[in-house]
């Protein structure tokens, strides 16, 4: 487990959710607000272990509904849901091509709030639904989409910039090493 | 393609989610707020960036400048000590008609200015917190205005923040009276999730006579807002279930979308 990269990812999130809850500047111009916790947890399901995928899931949902006016927790299991079945399945996926990671945040965006209001209408709860959903939801998944490879790029940035780098191997070996005697 | 550690993974996610959703209320209330309490260093860092450009804006503004705002600020202050006088005198007097007339006398409103922090991050909640809470005196279902009009209800309260609900969120339901003749009254319920300015006034009678620019204000009835809070004008109506009730649409007076500060109503 890499602790560097769970604590950046963690980090993330928490920032994320900060910048949803006091930055309405995407909510004035286009009326809804993007998440960016699908998107973390594409990268944390492709590029980090069960336990990141799990912690961000936790973490990142409590986080989210303790700011907002949802159940506490009810956004745990949309999200743990989607890094959960992107986990499965990554040795599959070319996790290095932008293509592979916005189609994954498009999916990843689209299905979240799409879960969290199914789970929300189960409990028994009313949230605000109309045909301005629709447009709400295209916003929040594009928005998702867009930001994907971005969100990629930082992440490896940071990554090569402060975290740790496995030392590398030198070709050298010392039985083969040609010793010369006088000529 | 399951490994042991993933079933465990899928497992305790699973077992923890279910366990804080069936938490009970009052529990879930009091863990919400104790994480959002994580967030308040960075509220305070965004408050201070937030002042920081207004800070060295005025710093830099000329002495005469500043003459003129406190000669502008100074003659407002005199009209408005004038016409706290002549309201002192119309409260006296209609103390003394209702006191003649037998009728309850109106307490005075005690308003607290209160900072909005942040707004619900998701998009299917009308919600924002402000920076007044238990400590502040503040309790839950007090009414939250600005001086345009009323801006919805306070519904939960922390030591030093509270959760407001906005008019048009499906958990804010108010009494409104038209300000026409008949003086009719309908509850102002959810709108739609793009347009904050339009809320809908539904139950009204059938033969209510709604004409666009009347003024809807709280009616009183509910116990919550107090009568006589401006909430809006009727833009149209249009009768429902075969005329069995009308409904109307409101524009709200408050702007929803750009709240900063906002009172809130003790009555």
């Amino acid at each position: 487990m890499n602790l560097f990269r769970t604590i950046l990812i963690l980090a993330a999130a928490f920032l994320a959710v900060f910048g949803e809850a006091t930055l309405p500047v995407l909510h004035h111009w286009l009326g809804a607000q993007v998440d960016l916790l699908p998107v973390l947890m594409v990268y944390a399901a492709l590029n980090a272990d069960i336990a990141t995928v799990s912690l961000l899931a936790m973490l990142g949902g409590l986080w989210f509904d303790a700011l907002s006016a949802n159940p506490l927790g009810i956004s745990i299991l949309p999200l743990f849901a989607v890094g959960f079945l992107i986990y499965l399945r990554r040795d599959l996926i070319l996790r290095e091509v932008s293509f592979a990671q916005l189609v994954l945040g498009t999916v990843a965006s689209a299905i979240v709030p799409l879960l969290t209001v199914l789970l929300l209408l189960t409990a028994g709860k009313q949230p605000l639904l109309g045909w301005g959903s629709i447009w709400q939801w295209i916003v929040m998944t594009a928005g998702g989409a867009a930001a994907t490879p971005f969100v990629f790029a930082l992440f490896n940035w940071s990554n090569r910039a402060l975290g740790y780098q496995p030392r590398t191997e030198t070709s050298f070996r010392p039985d083969r090493e040609i010793r010369r005697g006088r000529l | 393609m399951f490994r042991k550690k993933n079933y465990l993974a899928l497992g305790a996610v699973t077992l923890l989610a279910l366990l804080i959703l069936s938490l009970p209320p009052r529990v879930t209330a009091h863990l919400k707020l104790t994480i959002g309490s994580l967030f308040l260093p960075l509220f305070g860092l965004a408050n201070i960036t937030q002042q920081l450009p207004a800070d060295l804006a005025d710093s830099v503004l000329p002495r005469r400048e500043l003459l003129q705002q406190i000669d502008r600020l100074r003659r407002e202050n005199d009209q408005y000590k004038v016409l706290a006088v002549q309201t002192a005198a119309i409260a006296r007097e209609n103390d003394q008609l209702h006191l003649l007339l037998g009728w309850q006398q109106q307490a005075p409103w005690k308003l607290k200015l209160a900072n909005v922090v942040m707004r619900d991050p998701a998009n299917w909640w009308r919600t924002l917190q402000i920076d007044l809470g238990s400590r502040d005196g503040l309790r839950e279902n007090l009414p939250v205005l600005t001086a345009e009009g009323l801006v919805g209800r306070v519904s939960a309260v922390g030591l030093t923040r509270s959760q407001v609900v906005l008019i048009g969120d499906p958990n804010c339901h108010v009494s409104a009276l038209v300000e026409n003749p008949a003086h009719d009254t309908g509850i102002l319920s959810a709108s739609g999730p793009l347009d904050t300015s339009l809320v809908d006034l539904t139950y009204l009678s059938g033969n209510a006579s709604l004409k666009p620019g009347q003024n809807v204000i709280t009616s009183g009835l509910g116990g919550v807002f107090p009568k006589g809070i401006p909430i809006g004008q009727v833009v149209d109506s249009r009768p429902v279930e075969f005329g069995l009730y009308t409904e109307a649409r409101v524009k709200l007076s408050a702007n929803l979308g750009a709240l900063d500060q906002v009172w809130v109503l003790f009555p």
